[in-house]
């Protein structure tokens, strides 16, 4: 919220030097300079969504006629397509087993990281800065270079083509952003806090559980929303690893579950879409704040 | 005592229950042990996936494994067919091209779009909400859906263009020809990094102290002077990061193009990473396929060279008190 406070001294510098134009002119300049290029931006953005919506519920007749329908609306609309995903396919199977893995990689992430983190932070060691550093270039290296090693790696582990095989490859791309994140919210908790608790005789993991993470929590927030979405929207390793239909992932299944021959089934791939993207939408409404400071303060750390 | 706050008093009001510190308890309060102890899961996670992994990946390379087939070290055969290779030298050509033009589009709308929302607008916080909705919701299903769109005889772009506004004969074959493919991508690619690009840019423009812009316009700067040599130079060091990551991420790009196009119309869009994969796993060479993936290794050390210049300026540029 302070950067919206910090924007406004200069918006009312350009609206004071808008003003002092004519105020007609200036509000028509105003809408084509900002208010239009704005929305043209939002219709774009938003379009892909919309129409992943409006054929979720759209009839196969209206779909592939567009001579007698006016394709942007649905004068019937239908649940059979919601109703077909659930019921005829293994979605309901496939959105636990995302969740499950989403779960169990942001929990293990974000286990790690704080740990690791407030022992780069707090507990300053020798060699602190190098492991940091360390963590950080973990962060650059993409997955697309590890898939092929790592699939070795899970299958000689056993792990191939269960959930524990993403599980454990997630937190690498994972703990470095997170522990960076948390490495800032650390940073601006006060060492003195902790300097008393000691003093007083906690120990060191007494003064974490007590002092460091209730003070840390927004922190603790933001890390593992983005654990969380990264985890749901990943793709390469779950293709990868899983073979099974019933392991797969809902990315990787409805690419390769739901397509089939060369006649697609567009309104239950768009419904597919559609279900799959809201969970994660959801759950980025509640805490969008947290979400846009984490991926801001990152960049800015 | 009276100048402590709030918390400080919870803190020293806080009693360490009475215990008996047990060899554990002991161990625990020696900090080596500790800091080993914190750094274990994350450090051994990521060893045994990340690190050993990229070792591996490098020595499969170099070797004819393929899957339940251990390999041999066959030296540099796998590089030395690849560069004979017109797929693959054709999908590295396409890799640099892709992210390159990309990135230009990405930056260019995003830090349009980041100045736009810089200006006073009503329901601000809504509009940033609603903008990174493509960048939350995961790739592969909003590639699906452009796909969709893309679709060569039920697309609506086509539809609007020719059945509505008259301004096309035919409708597009998105995907069918190679460089309505190439471009169909980027689109898809530029839709998918605006949000990210024009948040980040946004928090770096709403640092910029408003007293410059004031200053500034008391010497008569024109509103492209303000730019030019006030936002400019004060947004660089954080356009350096974002760049950098976004090439990185733009560089191993692998779900869109997976998801859209599967590598065709005949090979003409293969990324690196789809070949790797198409090579890889499907294919079951897996030597040749890490070698491809080897092969983009220069590339990401390129741009994390540029990261580390960039943030080396932004420390320099902040002074002393960053740290």
């Amino acid at each position: 919220m302070t950067d919206t406070a910090a924007a406004l001294p200069e918006d009312t510098v350009t609206d004071n030097e808008i003003t002092s134009v004519l105020s007609s002119e200036s509000r028509l300049r105003r809408i084509v300079t900002i208010y239009l290029p704005l929305a043209v931006f939002i219709i774009v953005l938003l379009f892909p969504f919309y129409w992943m919506g409006i054929t979720t519920f759209k009839p196969d007749a209206e779909l592939l006629d567009y001579k007698h329908n006016n394709p942007f609306w649905i004068s019937s609309p239908t649940f059979q397509n919601i109703r077909k995903l659930l019921f005829d396919t293994d979605y309901p199977r496939w959105l636990w087993t995302t969740m499950l893995v989403a779960f169990g990689a942001t929990f293990l992430s974000l286990l790690s990281s704080v740990l690791a983190a407030y022992a780069l932070e707090r507990l300053r060691f020798k060699g602190s800065g190098y492991v940091g550093l360390g963590i950080y270039m973990a962060y650059l290296v993409p997955p697309s270079i590890l898939f092929i090693p790592l699939a070795t790696v899970v299958f000689q582990m056993g792990l191939f083509d269960t959930p524990w095989a993403l599980i454990l490859t997630y937190p690498t791309f994972l703990i470095p952003f997170c522990t960076w994140l948390l490495i800032g919210y650390f940073k601006s908790i006060p060492y003195e806090l902790e300097e008393c608790a000691l003093i007083d005789g906690a120990s060191r993991l007494q003064i974490l559980r007590r002092i460091t993470l209730p003070l840390a929590v927004p922190g603790l927030i933001s890390a593992g929303i983005f654990a969380f979405t990264l985890s749901w929207n990943e793709f390469i390793y779950a293709l990868a690893f899983i073979s099974s239909s019933e392991n797969k992932t809902v990315p990787v299944a409805i690419l390769t579950e739901l397509v089939q021959g060369d006649v697609y089934q567009w309104g239950a791939l768009m419904a597919g879409s559609l279900l799959g993207s809201l969970p994660v939408a959801i759950f980025y409404s509640f805490f969008v704040e947290y979400y846009v400071s984490s991926l801001t303060g990152a960049v800015k750390e | 005592m009276s100048t402590v706050d709030s918390k400080t008093v919870d803190a020293l009001n806080w009693v360490a229950p009475k215990r008996d510190p047990g060899a554990l308890g002991r161990l625990m309060d020696n900090k080596m042990f500790l800091v080993c102890v914190c750094l274990f899961p994350a450090l051994g996670l990521l060893i045994v996936f990340l690190t050993y992994p990229l070792g591996l990946g490098i020595y499969l390379a170099f070797t004819d494994t393929q899957i339940g087939h251990a390999g041999e070290w066959v030296g540099l055969e796998n590089f030395e067919s690849l560069f004979q290779d017109r797929i693959f030298l054709n999908a590295v050509w396409w890799t640099v091209a892709y992210t390159f033009f990309a990135t230009i589009l990405k930056f260019g709308l995003g830090l349009w779009l980041a100045l736009l929302l810089n200006h006073h607008v009503p329901f601000k916080s809504l509009i940033r909400a609603i903008i990174l909705l493509p960048y939350i919701v995961p790739t592969v299903l909003s590639a699906i859906a452009f796909w969709w769109i893309y679709d060569p005889q039920f697309s609506i772009i086509s539809y609007v263009l020719v059945d509505k506004l008259h301004w096309m004969e035919h409708y597009i074959d998105f995907l069918g020809t190679p460089w309505n493919a190439r471009w169909s991508l980027i689109a898809a690619n530029v839709w998918r990094g605006i949000p990210f690009v024009a948040i980040t840019l946004l928090a770096g423009l709403q640092t910029i102290s408003p007293s410059l812009y004031e200053a500034a316009m008391l010497d008569g700067a024109s509103p492209w002077q303000r730019f030019r040599f006030v936002t400019r130079p004060l947004l660089m060091p954080i356009l350096a990061i974002v760049m950098t990551f976004s090439v990185l991420f733009t560089f191993t790009d692998f779900q869109l193009v997976y998801a859209i196009t599967r590598g065709g119309p005949i090979n003409a869009t293969h990324l690196m990473a789809t070949l790797a994969f198409q090579r890889g796993i499907p294919g079951s060479h897996l030597g040749e396929g890490a070698a491809i993936a080897v092969a983009m290794i220069p590339f990401l050390i390129l741009a994390t060279v540029f990261s580390y210049f960039a943030l080396g300026r932004r420390k320099w540029q902040q002074g002393s008190d960053n740290d």
